[in-house]
C-alpha cells in the first residue's frame, strides 16, 4: 500500500486503469452509435413535422406583412389627403378610389368609386395631396368618371407662376402634357411652377398642375409651347379628392358663334 | 335561355378591360379583350348569337367608356361579320381565322375610334395614335387570342352542345 501510494506501482496500474478506460468508451461509443440509430428516426419525423409547421407559419406571416405594408400604404395616401384637406378649408372635399380605367386607350379617364349619392356632380374638380387631376366627366350613382388632364380632348387655363403669365395646358395620347399659347416675349424656364388660372370656371385657381420641363419657342411661331412634367402620376392613381363645393361655370352660352 | 350566358360573360370581361387590362400596357395601347372574346365566340361552330353579343358588348363598352357608344358598336358588329365570313372560308384552320379576325379587326377598330374622335375635336396626331396605340393594341391582342380562344370554345362547348351520334 505504502508503495502504491508512493507512486513506485506507477507503471503497472497505469497499464490497468487505461484498459478500463479504453473498454469503457468502446461501449460508450457503441451505445451513443445504437441510441442514435434507434432515436434519430423518431426525431427527423418530428423535425420534419415542425419543419412544416414553421413554414406554414412563415408563409402565414409573409401574407399578414402584405397585408399590413398595404394597408401602411393606404394610411401614408389617406393622412396625406388629410393634410391636403385640412391646409386648404375653403373646400370641401369628398375622397374615392380608382376602381379602374376608361377601357378604350384612345382616352385618358379613371372610374371613381363614388356617384351622385354621395353628392358628386359633373364637372367637379378632382385632385390629390400633390395637384390637380382632372374632373368629373360622367356620374351614376355609386361611380363617376373622371376626365384626367391628360386626355387629349382635355383644356385647362393655367398660369405659370414665375413668369406671371397664362396659357393653356393640354394632353396628348401618351399621357404627356404640355402648355401652348405661351406668349412669345415671356421668360419662361424649365422649373416654373404651373398652377391653375381659374379662367373659364372650370377649376378653382391655384392648383398646382405640374412643372415646365422644357420650352420650344421658335421664332416664327406664334406662341411658345412647353412641355409639362405633372406632378401627380396618373398611372399610379389609388385615391382622390373631388372638390363637392365647387360649382364649375359654364361659359359655352357666352362664346361666339363662329 | 342559352343565350343569358352572355350577360354574366359580357360583365365580367369589361370589368376585366376597365379594372385589369387596362392598366397593362405597351407604350399606350393596351389590349381589348371584348373584341378578342367576341371574336373567338363568333368563330365557334353552331353559335348563333354573336350579333346579340356584338350590340350588347358594344353598348356596355360605350356606356362604361368615354368614347361614344356607336365606336365599340359598330366595331364589334364588323369583327362579327368579318368572324362570319372567315369562318366560311378558312373552317380548317380555326386559329388562323382567329388571329385573321383579331389583326383586322383590331385595325378596324383603332382606325373608327381615331376618326370618330378627330371629327368630335379631339386633337389626336394620326401618327402618334396608330404607333403608340393601335399598333401596340394589335399586338397585345395577338397575344390574347389564343387563350381567349380556348376559354370561349369551351363556353360554346358548354352552352351548345352538339348532338350525340346514335
Amino acid at each position: 500500500m505504502a508503495l502504491a501510494l508512493g507512486g513506485y506501482f506507477s507503471s503497472a496500474s497505469g497499464v490497468f486503469t487505461g484498459s478500463l478506460v479504453n473498454v469503457q468508451f468502446w461501449f460508450s461509443s457503441r451505445f451513443v452509435a445504437l441510441q442514435e440509430f434507434f432515436t434519430a428516426p423518431r426525431d427527423t419525423i418530428t423535425l420534419r413535422q415542425r419543419n412544416a409547421e414553421l413554414e406554414a407559419e412563415v408563409s402565414e406571416l409573409q401574407a399578414q406583412v402584405i397585408q399590413l405594408q398595404q394597408q401602411v400604404g393606404q394610411t401614408a395616401i389617406l393622412a396625406a389627403l388629410l393634410d391636403f384637406a385640412q391646409a386648404n378649408p375653403e373646400n370641401r372635399f369628398r375622397a374615392a378610389a380608382v376602381i379602374g380605367r376608361d377601357p378604350s386607350p384612345f382616352l385618358q379617364y379613371v372610374i371613381i368609386n363614388r356617384g351622385s349619392n354621395d353628392g358628386i356632380l359633373r364637372g367637379m374638380p378632382v385632385v390629390t395631396d400633390q395637384g390637380l387631376v382632372g374632373r368629373v366627366d360622367a356620374v351614376i350613382a355609386d361611380a363617376a368618371r373622371v376626365q384626367l388632364i391628360a386626355d387629349t380632348a382635355s383644356s385647362v387655363n393655367v398660369r405659370l407662376q414665375n413668369a406671371d403669365t397664362e396659357a393653356s395646358l393640354v394632353g396628348s395620347v401618351t399621357g404627356d402634357i404640355s402648355l401652348e399659347l405661351i406668349p412669345p416675349d415671356v421668360l419662361v424656364e424649365p422649373g416654373d411652377l404651373v398652377l391653375t388660372s381659374g379662367l373659364g370656371g372650370g377649376y378653382p385657381p391655384d392648383l398646382i398642375v405640374g412643372q415646365v420641363v422644357n420650352v420650344r419657342s421658335r421664332d416664327f411661331d406664334l406662341f411658345q409651347q412647353a412641355t409639362v412634367q405633372p406632378v401627380v402620376d396618373f398611372n399610379r392613381l389609388q385615391v382622390v379628392l373631388v372638390i363637392v363645393n365647387f360649382k364649375p361655370v359654364d361659359i359655352t352660352p357666352l362664346i361666339p358663334a363662329p | 335561355m342559352r343565350n343569358l350566358i352572355a350577360v354574366p360573360v359580357i360583365i365580367l370581361v369589361i370589368i376585366l378591360q376597365s379594372a385589369v387590362i387596362s392598366r397593362i400596357t405597351l407604350l399606350s395601347g393596351y389590349a381589348d379583350l371584348a373584341l378578342v372574346m367576341l371574336a373567338a365566340w363568333a368563330l365557334q361552330d353552331g353559335v348563333e348569337s354573336a350579333w346579340h353579343w356584338a350590340v350588347a358588348t358594344g353598348l356596355f363598352f360605350g356606356f362604361v367608356s368615354g368614347i361614344p357608344w356607336i365606336v365599340p358598336v359598330i366595331s364589334y358588329l364588323a369583327v362579327v361579320a368579318l368572324a362570319n365570313l372567315l369562318q366560311s372560308r378558312v373552317w380548317q384552320a380555326p386559329l388562323l381565322a382567329m388571329f385573321s379576325v383579331t389583326f383586322l379587326g383590331t385595325i378596324f377598330s383603332g382606325l373608327l375610334s381615331l376618326v370618330v374622335l378627330r371629327f368630335l375635336g379631339a386633337p389626336l396626331v394620326i401618327g402618334d395614335t396608330l404607333g403608340l396605340l393601335v399598333l401596340p393594341g394589335v399586338l397585345l391582342n395577338m397575344l390574347i387570342a389564343i387563350p381567349v380562344y380556348a376559354v370561349m370554345r369551351d363556353l360554346a362547348r358548354w352552352t351548345y352542345p352538339s348532338p350525340e351520334v346514335e
